[in-house]
């Protein structure tokens, strides 16, 4: 039997996917003081895990009701596109990428930077770069999310089809795929020498769990997630995090974690999803659905509205961002690396990404509207929304 | 990155230009400030280099190698002398007018950890040296080389100088602001510091330090020139950085405090 799947949309997941929106957006500025609110300078975890977790909850609750309402094919012929939009989005970032660098090497000399200029000689064999960027194998700095996206999409329809039959089958399946990649250190090559950066086989945990809650994990977990016990592990566990984390900005604090703890933590490993970065976003996430319920008034409120907006869109507003975050590095190096500057483009970058998240809502419910008119019927059973 | 939390607490708190006693960064620096000025929190560590006191105090010779890649060494006649191994051997000769002082860089562009490592042995039984500062990670990151083999080689390599007698000082990657949309440096140097952490070593954070002579204005590291004359300022100033280093970690007699203490 299909597990009843919630009609209408949990607007915390368009918040919080949002907020990850921003918060990636100023983590990817190199040398941004504004990134020090980010949540990963307070623990293991950090946008990312949310962002690929909503994606996993919104794929289950978008593609879930349209596998069970038109059968398997016509599902996955719909993630299957969805996975070819990100795969563009993806090669038009790299493309713009290597214009940004192809402008910076023209003008760039100094003795200083001898080796450091090196990683420019990708632009003298193009065939061979842009063929590893078309393979996904090439991916610059900060381009690593939407690869691991596209690969957890395309991916994405038989394990929806069996988390649809038997969503705890489907869990143990994807916590027994995490173990054995930790086990034997499985992950895909990358060019031009090791892995992926994030390693789909470990992360496509998060995604298959994010999914499985939105398929009715999340109202088995009511209880535990409610319960103040819970509550109170997952507060002892950011506290600890938190400390373990000032111990690498403050080096004078470092010996007051304990030899043992230390070989048994470190490193953490973000490339396989550490454990310790998972039970993270857990800790977070429980306090999160605890004290935010899904009624919860704020949500509707015009102080929320712009990262929800965000979060509605958020393929396209995670390319802008991305390309954003490349355009402030390149206005830093030009005018002025100041922090008056850091602080002016991660304010901008933000206002222009809710700018075009009110534009794209804008012009989708006027063109929703049109349709409603010609055709009342029919609407109602197409309109999937982005998922 | 203290200074850069204490940098945005001020800012976001009192809403206004970064007041002088809260900001350690003021903007351009006074005339007689001097250019090489470390702040104490990132010239850090417990670390001890007992093995560098033993060769001072005891046989008066001090044999220093600096093993690594294409940033440490410097174009030109002149670039051995003024790159920071040539600069770190004048200072301490200097300052050690008693002590034979020697210090000889192997380096070598494009070396990755692990390429240093296959010569390593062959190097400490050649060289002999009472320390080894090694200089890495920049070539390591550029290639993308798997972060578990970059791990495993700074053990070897750490374990390896530590087994030869020699003490160890790991210095990591140059702050590069152009490059830093295009080389991911983070995960690497994060490796570096636990490894360091781990064998007990000194850790030579060289970013940090370049980070805040660019933020403090002492030096423009954006600048695009082909003159070498910055180039040989800032290998001044690490050389300068690196020699109160092993002064400080080794205990040398007649240690003066930290400047900035």
């Amino acid at each position: 039997m299909a597990p009843a799947i919630p009609t209408d949309r949990d607007l915390r997941l368009d918040l919080f996917r949002g907020i990850a929106l921003w918060l990636i957006y100023l983590d990817h500025i190199p040398s941004n003081i504004v990134a020090w609110i980010t949540i990963r300078n307070y623990g293991f975890s950090d946008a990312t895990e949310i962002f690929i977790f909503i994606s996993g909850f919104t794929a289950a609750f978008v593609y879930g009701r349209a596998m069970t309402d038109y059968g398997f094919i016509v599902a996955s012929a719909r993630i299957e596109k969805r996975a070819w939009q990100i795969y563009v989005a993806h090669i038009f970032l790299f493309v713009i990428y290597m214009g940004q660098i192809a402008y910076v090497a023209r003008g760039f000399q100094n003795p200083l930077y001898a080796e450091e200029m090196n990683i420019l000689e990708f632009l003298q064999q193009p065939d061979v770069t842009l063929v590893q960027a078309l393979l996904l194998k090439f991916k610059p700095v900060n381009m690593d999310v939407l690869p691991l996206y596209i690969v957890l999409m395309a991916l994405f329809p038989p394990a929806l089809w069996l988390l649809l039959r038997n969503a705890t089958v489907a869990l143990a399946l994807s916590v027994a795929l995490y173990a054995l990649t930790w086990e034997f250190g499985w992950n895909l090559p990358a060019y031009p020498s090791g892995t992926w950066f994030f390693n789909p086989f470990a992360w496509q945990l998060l995604f298959v769990f994010g999914a499985w809650c939105a398929l009715g994990g999340a109202e088995k977990l009511h209880g535990l997630i409610h319960s103040r016990v819970t509550l109170g592990v997952a507060i002892a566990y950011l506290v600890f995090a938190f400390f373990i984390t000032m111990t690498w900005y403050f080096p004078r604090l470092a010996p007051l974690v304990p030899k043992e703890l230390a070989d048994h933590i470190y490193p953490i490993d973000k490339t396989n999803l550490d454990v310790m970065r998972f039970a993270h976003f857990l800790a977070l996430a429980t306090i999160t659905v605890y004290f935010v319920p899904r009624d919860w008034p704020p949500l509707k409120s015009a102080w929320f509205k712009p990262a929800i907006l965000c979060g509605q869109h958020s393929l396209e507003i995670f390319c802008l961002g991305v390309f954003l975050a490349f355009a402030a590095h390149f206005v830093k190096v030009e005018i002025s690396p100041g922090i008056p500057m850091q602080i002016a483009v991660s304010v901008f970058g933000i206002l222009i990404m809710v700018g075009v998240a009110w534009l794209l809502t804008w012009y989708k419910e006027a063109t929703a509207r049109r349709t409603a008119k010609r055709a009342a019927d029919q609407t109602t059973a197409l309109a999937g929304g982005e998922e | 990155m203290k200074r850069a939390m204490f940098g945005l607490l001020a800012v976001l708190l009192a809403a206004s230009p970064v007041s002088a006693q809260t900001d350690p960064v003021p903007a351009p620096p006074a005339p007689e400030a001097d250019p090489c000025e470390v702040p104490a929190y990132i010239l850090f560590g417990e670390a001890k280099l007992d093995h560098v006191k033993k060769a001072v105090d005891e046989h008066k010779k001090l044999n220093i190698l600096v093993l690594g890649s294409g940033s440490s060494i410097l174009p030109g006649t002149d670039g051995a002398n003024k790159s920071y191994p040539g600069r770190l051997e004048q200072l301490l000769q200097k300052r050690f007018p008693a002590v034979e002082i020697k210090v000889a860089a192997v380096a070598k562009p494009r070396l990755t950890a692990a390429d240093m490592n296959e010569s390593l042995e062959k190097v400490l039984l050649d060289r002999k040296p009472d320390l080894v500062v090694w200089q890495t990670g920049t070539v390591d990151a550029m290639r993308g080389i798997d972060p578990e083999s970059f791990r495993t080689s700074l053990d070897e390599g750490v374990d390896q100088i530590l087994e030869s007698g020699a003490d160890v000082i790991l210095m990591n990657m140059q702050y590069s602001p152009r490059t830093e949309t295009m080389i991911s440096l983070s995960n690497y140097s994060d490796i570096m510091r636990v490894v360091a952490r781990d064998r007990g070593v000194p850790l030579f954070d060289r970013r940090e330090i370049m980070r805040h002579w660019n933020d403090s204005g002492n030096f423009d590291l954006n600048l695009a020139t082909k003159d070498v004359t910055t180039a040989f300022k800032v290998h001044d100033c690490l050389g300068q950085a690196l020699s109160s280093l092993v002064i400080d970690a080794a205990h040398l007699n007649g240690m003066k405090p930290r400047p900035t203490q």
